[in-house]
């Protein structure tokens, strides 16, 4: 399966399991949804469950909020995650915090889908990457997979948990694994071992992060589109790097992060997001914080530029793997400073 | 017409020092507005979103179609409700004036709003409320001693001391957690009422909302989802005039009916005396049983006057004319439901003062009992530690790191003073290497 298909199987099971499942977005319905995730998911469980909704955000999630109080398990899809914004309010004073105002007596299981990242010449509103203005919420859990295999088993486990997730599919990497190459042609999921899905049920936990590639050089901490770019950017700096897919962004598995820092005494951080109070800030205080006397090297972090996504500069602007690469060499180095600050 | 565009700023009819002046609040006579039947489209009934249900007329007396023909017992309990209401919002104004509780908000002059429309509905609807509905937990039942305690932040607090005064929630009794962010109730109780119809369920939500957040852009979603999915939901837009400085007009309220923007949806709006508790009864039943029959929402504008501060940090003499209360046309609902029980030989000026005076004693009896629970700076406390619980619904291991060391820095406090000794540095578990 790709990514797509592994998506619209983790709805359909979850759909077929438990009658409370509701998926609701703009365009899901009838028409499947603009990247496909809920094909025919309407003609198998009727329009009461898979429902297309007003092009309104704020809209989607307070109503989503509301059916999950009332008993519901609400999949809402955000078309994209730059059309977040309008709900901002609803996820982060309402939605995160419902638990926790009423001292438990309310909660409300939502989860949240949306394509985010670049790479698919979609411009600053089709590319963003918000994930680090979500994990600075208490109270929600925020996923990221970077395979089909996970991206089904992440996703049935955030429909199952009680607690509301934001789900970001790099859409990128809806159709098969990207390496950072724009010109090199498109790889299928197929050629993938982590193409690989079983059509049934199953999950895989939140709050693991796993190891993609062991190594023991240097530790790389990616997620999303990056694990695959990370991997092409340690065959060009030929290093024998760990590389480590953080999945699920909030809550963090620490332990998998330092336990390989500490093995390497070296760590890289790469995300496509911007840099500044990104996501990579918390990988790198909290790998200092725990790892500090097992560092060799500064810790090194490759992100897009603090720019919004350039339509005409996309790949000027992306995290590629020649800069991974340099920052690998230069955390292999013990230099200072791997990027220009 | 002028030349060119200039910005309209509204200005309110009369500002501290001016005689006060209602003329711009359109009242129609009690009794004159039809009533519709339930199935009606909505596009046939547009004067009800413009003109005034009203049913108690200048006699006290309640005439015309929208008379819901209550009985008096039923009237007499409303009646309680409403001057409970005033006495408990009395009784916390003071609390917080001498510094027991850190902040309240009265509804004076609103009562009917919140006891009349919680009288109409059943048990099982679902209410949304805004932060001036109290009347909606004095109605379903609720000690008031759990209201207070919450206000208090003490032991007992609903909210475990996490929330300001009047945040209040109440699973059992059906009434959602009251956001400090205005507006998002709204949209959320239109969900919760498209779930009660997914499942085919009877019952029903309503939601309040202010006419000031009704600007804000959950009101148009929750209008826009209620409208298309048909959800059976009674979307409630209390006008009472004054958003803290800033009056009516400036949520859009100068020309045109808060009500008539319904029409727009295609849903059917009513304008009400919103201190006529026998019209608001009326329209809010009229509106639960066309929501319940499957025909979808209503927004009921209810007219009404903030008749005290926005909030204890506010002071309405800075920029309304002090004894406006006074001069609004509506009336008081307290008054109003008391004159019509008494013309109808129910009620009587000495049962009223009886009444007020065991209700006082109520209110002081219960505030005697929370304040046994602990106050924010006296008596039994809440464990600090708790207030990491429920921000998942599992402790996540950093949050219990987290706690963990705030326990450590208490338990510090208590023997020697200090927050900050050595041994309470946060360990890291990743040790030193050797060498």
């Amino acid at each position: 399966m790709n990514m797509v298909q592994a998506l619209n199987s983790a709805m359909d099971i979850m759909l077929d399991r438990d009658p409370r499942v509701v998926i609701m977005g703009e365009d899901v319905g009838f028409f499947g949804g603009v990247f496909r995730c809920t094909d025919g998911l309407q003609r198998k469980y009727g329009e009461q469950r898979v429902l297309d909704t007003p092009v309104a955000e704020g809209g989607i999630v307070a109503a989503a909020i509301g059916m999950g109080v009332n008993g519901l398990k609400p999949v809402a899809e955000i078309q994209f995650a730059d059309y977040i914004y309008p709900a901002f309010d609803q996820v982060v004073s309402e939605l995160a915090r419902l638990r926790y105002r009423t001292a438990g007596e309310f909660s409300s299981a939502v989860t949240i889908r949306s394509p985010c990242g670049g790479g698919i010449r979609g411009g600053q509103t089709h590319s963003q990457s918000p994930e680090g203005i979500f994990t600075h919420v208490c109270g929600i859990k925020v996923v990221m997979p970077s395979n089909p295999y996970d991206a089904k088993g992440l996703l049935i486990s955030s429909i199952e948990d009680d607690d509301p997730v934001v789900f970001f599919e790099p859409k990128r990497i809806y159709n098969g694994p990207f390496d950072g190459d724009p010109n090199k042609p498109a790889v299928p999921w197929s050629s993938h071992p982590k193409g690989e899905v079983p059509d049934g049920y199953y999950t895989e936990p939140i709050g693991k992060a796993v190891v993609t590639r062991p190594g023991s050089d240097v530790t790389v901490l990616a997620y999303g589109t990056m694990v695959h770019v990370a991997e092409a950017a340690v065959r060009l700096a030929g290093v024998d790097a760990e590389i480590i897919d953080v999945r699920t962004l909030a809550p963090l598995d620490v332990d998998t992060l330092c336990t390989s820092v500490c093995k390497t005494g070296r760590c890289v951080v790469v995300h496509e997001a911007t840099r500044f109070s990104g996501y990579g800030a918390e990988l790198v205080a909290t790998v200092q914080e725990e790892c500090f006397w097992h560092l060799e090297a500064p810790i090194q972090r490759v992100t897009g530029w603090d720019t919004p996504y350039p339509h005409a500069f996309e790949w000027e602007y992306f995290p590629g793997p020649q800069r991974i690469a340099a920052a690998l060499q230069a955390a292999m180095q013990g230099a200072s400073v791997g990027e220009p600050r | 017409m002028a030349q060119r565009s200039r910005l309209h700023v509204p200005h309110p009819p009369a500002r501290p020092g001016d005689k006060p002046d209602f003329r711009y609040v359109q009242i129609s006579p009690a009794g004159a507005v039809p009533r519709p039947e339930i199935t009606t489209p909505a596009r046939e009934m547009e004067r009800l979103a413009i003109e005034m249900v009203r049913v108690l007329d200048e006699q006290h007396t309640a005439v015309g179609p929208w008379h819901p023909h209550l009985e008096p017992e039923d009237l007499q309990v409303g009646l309680r409700h409403m001057l409970l209401n005033r006495v408990f919002d009395d009784r916390m104004q003071r609390m917080q004036r001498q510094g027991k509780i850190s902040f309240y908000m009265k509804s004076t002059g609103e009562e009917a709003v919140s006891v009349a429309q919680a009288m109409a509905l059943q048990p099982g609807d679902m209410f949304f409320p805004s932060y001036r509905n109290q009347g909606l937990q004095i109605v379903r039942g609720r000690n008031l001693v759990d209201l207070m305690c919450q206000c208090l932040s003490n032991t007992r607090d609903m909210c475990k001391g996490r929330q300001m005064p009047i945040m209040y929630h109440w699973g059992r009794g059906n009434i959602f957690s009251i956001s400090g962010n205005l507006g998002t109730q709204f949209p959320q109780a239109v969900g919760w009422a498209m779930a009660a119809a997914h499942k085919g369920e009877d019952h029903i939500a309503a939601s309040w909302i202010g006419e000031g957040a009704s600007a804000e852009a959950d009101f148009h979603h929750a209008m826009t989802f209620a409208e298309v999915y048909r959800a059976p939901v009674i979307l409630n837009l209390v006008n009472n005039q004054w958003a803290i400085s800033t009056f009516q007009g400036f949520a859009g309220g100068e020309h045109r009916s808060f009500a008539a923007r319904a029409l727009g949806y295609g849903m059917p709006g009513i304008r009400v005396d919103g201190n006529d508790f026998l019209a608001v009864h009326a329209v809010t039943q009229w509106a639960a049983e066309r929501a319940r029959k499957g025909g979808g929402p209503t927004l009921i504008e209810l007219v009404t006057y903030r008749a005290a501060a926005h909030s204890t940090s506010d002071d309405p003499a800075r920029y309304r004319p002090r004894d406006e209360w006074k001069s609004w046309p509506l009336g008081d609902p307290i008054e109003r439901l008391r004159e019509h029980l008494i013309a109808l030989g129910e009620w009587s000026q000495e049962r009223h003062a009886a009444l007020e005076k065991e209700l006082e004693a109520h209110v002081a009896a219960c505030w005697k009992e929370a304040m046994s629970y602990g106050t924010l700076t006296d008596g039994p406390k809440l464990d600090p530690a708790t207030m990491f619980d429920d921000v998942y619904a599992k402790i996540p291991p950093h949050l219990e790191r987290q706690r963990a060391q705030l326990q450590a820095m208490g338990e510090a406090r208590s023997s020697d003073g200090s927050g900050d000794r050595e041994d309470l540095q946060r360990e890291t578990r990743f040790a030193a290497k050797e060498g």
